[in-house]
């Protein structure tokens, strides 16, 4: 690991908090709720952040907490017991009810896992109370959902077993892919955590294999490890090397030989190299710049860099985890940068100094370095679009190409006739 | 507690941003979480702006919590006035950090720094947006010009007489993050240039605390955007005798109300008086005969109190429609709402809760709304056309075109905005004779589609999966088929009107007869 320089920073950040997670989950569990209990800001930030505007009655609300709450923590129990009734009243299809802390509700020490406890009793059998954090004085973006998960594994009864469970919410579609090439291996028992369905939670046990699919769910795998499960090393799925590595890991757990992982697996990488010719055309020789936020830029930069043959100006994570992301590490290129952390102003200073052809970024630094003619691409699209396996190799470059391309015709025909 | 699952407006402090993001020189420390930092989304998305807005978040983690926050709020504060270089420094802090009562204002007036700083204590658990950038832009009014306070006599409205020149008022509320704010400036200053009236500030909209002390060399305040400025007028009157205006120039008639009003306060002749009816297209648009279909047409009126209380009157002065719901999100404004509700004998809805305003919605069976975003949203729900006149917004609101909402221009674009998701005159004619033509299915709209005749639909699915009322009225077949040739828009009203009528008179069976007697009883 010593060919990578380890950088950590202080200071004001510009990330979203662990809150914003809440928009994939609820798309993942349709049957579940997340209430988050926090403030007007909370509530105006999963509004705003997650474009709450497109769905009718989104499946997460804000339970805002009033002057008269911070007075009294017994009234606010109690208050929070009938916005509780309120809701399910209204929503009599919710199975599971997420309460969600936030930075007011941790500071003025609200207990929501007793509020849980409390109300699983009164609910028994027709909705389950679970709780965590979302708070940014907690979690930054992603982390949320390892929150979310880590919530729900007390909940899963134990089996003995022996399957594959593939940890982190992923599109349907890309499940539906890794399910059939597991099974093509040889795989046949397979689950998802999350499931589709919250009340679906699979069983697990000591012949549970673990392999995640995102990096940031450290807490989540802590716990499944305590529970005897078997953790899975290897990279992240992101790109054809990622998911090759991921598959024979995988492979590996489960004494498949590495000849049949490579017969089920050429075509596709074959295919998927085809399509990424016409997205490396553009990212070749471009200089990136990664600053921090989904805690996907690690496997990002390997992916860019490896099969792109982006060069990396540097690398920047809110957090890192440098066990989880041990494979990760070992692929980048010698002498990447890695900045865990942020400082925001000395971050963008090196930006400017650096000159990228792209930067990636969260959507309140977008617009204003596009102003100062660096091009961008928002964090968040990548934690909403399907960009995970082998197939989707040339969607993810293409999320990276697009910016450019755009600049390349709007510069260099249409706008500006030099 | 207050359960919401969409809020119209953001806290306080991002009130506070919106005075700050909109002026120069100036910069604010927000003691605040790292997730707060998602509301300079808001201006570089929505707003589409090239600048990060100038603000310092000291993202004080957990952590931090046992330790000494009050050193990390010094040295962020300590960094971005080195940083930034502001003429003025704002403080504050976000709902979290309000409740760690650090006082961060206090600390940084404890530094030593040369420049003013005003400390902004905005209540987080009991205030909302509007209050929060009103109350920033007083406070920083009132910081920047108190020390002129004592020295200085009265202004009087008449004092460019006295000094020989032509009068100054300045433009007062305008911010990001508004409705049209930055049309609606251009709008008015053209307008009262052309009256011989000069402009001297506007602000808080690209306004620089030099701008803000220089305020006093105006004789009057325009007071543009009441949920902003009002509270900086006041204060302006009280200790500098700066008198303002009251009128808001949305609409023909508030234009030249308007225009009346600043010629009044500052004794300035009104010229040309007849011309004025002239300036906008809206008056001939409004009287061409195409628009005879717009007679009594049924709308729906939410957003915030300035353009609530504006499209009421435009609606019904100015284009004969009729306003059959009225409402506003903003609790500061809810008298004058009220007031111009009862005008039109109506009851105001005063309420932060959109499905309350949805419901109204329903019940009052609109043919147009006017609200904000969320309305946007209900409205298509219930398959009725929309525009939208107030925030929040979507990035849409935002147009690249220069489209005020006050003046001559704001009124044709009002008329343009409200008009076009409606169908247009001839048009409708034609439809309502062919009505019966396969091709005209329920619900048809326009060729301008902007409502789907699904949604539509989906207004009477209640009716379709009840046919019989909860009373055990029954419909017959001829009632039921008469039923689904009224409008869909009103269809829920009949039906109900209908039952009613049919209870008072102890009707078991609604026939078509039934059904056209009772409209008859309550026409
Ligand atoms: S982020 Fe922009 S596009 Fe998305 S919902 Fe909000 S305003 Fe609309
Ligand atoms: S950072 Fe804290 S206060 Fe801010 S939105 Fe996130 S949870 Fe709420």
């Amino acid at each position: 690991m010593s060919k990578v320089e380890f950088n950590k920073e202080t200071g004001p950040r510009e990330v979203f908090c662990g809150l914003t997670s809440i928009v994939w989950l609820h798309r993942r569990m349709p049957d579940a709720f997340f209430l988050v209990v926090g403030s007007r800001t909370c509530a105006h930030l999963i509004q705003s952040a997650a474009g709450v505007m497109i769905f009718a009655e989104p499946r997460f609300g804000t339970a805002i907490l009033e002057e008269k709450d911070l007075a009294g923590l017994a009234d606010a129990h109690e208050e929070l017991d009938r916005v509780v009734n309120d809701l399910i009243a209204r929503r009599p299809e919710i199975k599971t009810l997420f309460l969600v802390g936030s930075c007011p509700s941790e500071v003025i020490k609200l207990d929501l896992a007793t509020v849980a406890e409390k109300l699983n009793k009164r609910f028994l059998g027709k909705v389950r109370f679970v709780n965590y954090s979302g708070s940014g004085i907690e979690t930054t973006f992603t982390q949320g959902e390892d929150g979310a998960l880590k919530a729900l594994i007390p909940l899963m009864e134990s089996s003995d077993e022996e399957k594959l469970l593939l940890v982190g919410t992923l599109a349907n579609n890309v499940e539906d892919r890794f399910k059939k090439i597991f099974r093509n291996l040889g795989i046949s028992n397979i689950e998802s955590f999350p499931p589709r369905q919250s009340t679906e939670l699979p069983k697990i046990g000591k012949n549970t294999k673990v392999l995640l699919t995102q990096p940031y769910l450290s807490d989540t795998v802590r716990d499944l490890k305590h529970l005897g499960c078997e953790i899975i090393s290897a990279p992240f799925p992101l790109g054809i090397e990622g998911s090759t590595e991921w598959f024979l890991s995988a492979a590996k757990a489960f004494k498949i030989s590495e000849l049949k992982v490579h017969e089920i697996i050429s075509p596709l990488i074959n295919r998927a190299k085809l399509a990424l010719e016409s997205h490396k055309e553009i990212l070749k020789g471009k200089r990136l710049f990664l600053l921090p936020e989904s805690q996907l830029e690690i496997s990002l930069a390997r992916f860019l860099h490896n099969e792109c043959e982006m060069d990396l100006i540097e690398v920047g994570t809110p957090y890192l985890n440098k066990d989880l992301m041990k494979e990760e590490i070992n692929l980048l290129p010698d002498n990447t940068k890695i900045v865990e952390g942020q400082h925001v102003e000395k971050q963008l200073d090196r930006v400017r100094e650096s000159n990228p052809d792209l930067v990636v970024c969260g959507m309140g630094l977008a617009n204003p370095l596009e102003a100062e003619g660096i091009s961008t691409k928002w964090s968040i699209e990548m934690v909403f679009s399907p960009i995970h396996g082998i197939d989707q190799a040339a969607d993810l470059a293409g999320l990276f190409s697009k910016p450019l391309r755009r600049n390349q015709i709007l510069t260099s025909k249409t706008l500006v006739r030099q | 507690m207050e359960l919401t699952l969409w809020t119209y407006e953001g806290p306080p402090h991002v009130g506070a941003m919106r005075i700050a993001s909109s002026m120069k020189d100036i910069h604010y420390v927000l003691h605040a979480p790292q997730g707060d930092t998602y509301a300079d989304l808001l201006f570089t998305m929505i707003e589409r702006r090239g600048q990060r807005p100038p603000v310092t978040y000291t993202t004080f983690q957990a952590r931090d919590l046992g330790g000494d926050t009050a050193e990390l709020v010094k040295k962020n504060i300590k960094e971005s006035v080195e940083r930034f270089k502001p003429k003025t420094l704002l403080v504050g802090e976000s709902c979290t950090a309000e409740l760690i009562q650090d006082q961060p204002g206090a600390l940084a007036k404890g530094m030593g720094f040369d420049m003013p700083i005003v400390n902004l204590e905005l209540p987080a658990y009991s205030k909302k947006e509007n209050w929060g950038a009103s109350e920033t832009f007083y406070q920083l009014t009132r910081t920047l010009l108190k020390e002129k306070v004592s020295s200085s006599e009265k202004i009087s409205p008449l004092r460019w007489k006295e000094l020989g020149r032509r009068p100054k008022v300045n433009i007062l509320g305008p911010s990001l993050l508004g409705f049209r704010c930055r049309d609606d400036v251009i709008e008015i200053q053209r307008i009262l240039s052309e009256q011989g009236i000069d402009t001297n500030v506007v602000a808080p909209l690209g306004a620089s605390p030099d701008d803000i002390e220089r305020l006093i060399d105006a004789e009057i305040n325009i007071c543009l955007y009441q949920e902003i400025a009002e509270a900086s007028c006041e204060w302006l009157r009280r200790n500098f005798g700066m008198e303002f205006t009251n009128t808001i120039p949305i609409g023909i008639k508030n234009t030249i109300e308007f225009i009346n009003e600043v010629h009044n306060k500052l004794d300035l002749p009104m010229t040309n008086k007849e011309e004025l009816e002239h300036k906008s297209k809206l008056p001939w648009y409004s009287k061409s005969v195409d628009s005879n279909y717009l007679t009594g047409k049924r709308v729906f009126i939410f957003g915030d109190g300035t353009h609530a209380i504006a499209a009421a009157k435009i609606a019904k002065e100015e284009l004969g429609f009729e306003v059959v719901g009225l409402g506003t999100y903003s609790r500061e404004m809810a008298r004058q709402v009220r007031a111009t509700a009862k005008e039109l004998n109506l009851v105001a809805l005063i309420t932060n809760n959109y499905l309350e305003v949805e419901d109204a919605m329903k019940k009052a069976a609109p043919e147009l709304v006017l609200g904000t975003q969320m309305e946007r949203h209900s409205a298509k729900r219930l398959g009725i056309p929309c525009s939208v006149i107030s925030t929040p917004m979507h990035v849409q609101d935002v147009p690249a075109r220069y489209s005020p909402q006050m003046g001559w221009e704001g009124a044709n674009v009002i008329f343009d905005d409200w008009v076009h998701p409606l169908m247009m005159g001839l048009e409708e004619h034609l439809i309502d004779m062919f009505k019966h033509d396969f091709e005209f299915v329920d619900g048809h709209q326009s060729h301008l589609g902007h409502t789907a005749t699904k949604t539509g639909d989906s207004v009477n699915s209640e009716d379709k999966e009840d046919k019989n009322s909860k009373e055990g009225i029954i419909w017959t077949e001829s009632g039921r088929a008469e039923l689904t040739k009224v409008p869909f828009f009103v269809r829920g009203k009949v039906k109900t009107n209908t039952e009613k009528y049919a209870i008072l008179r102890g009707i078991p069976e609604i026939s078509d007869e039934t059904l056209y007697d009772a409209k008859a009883y309550f026409s």
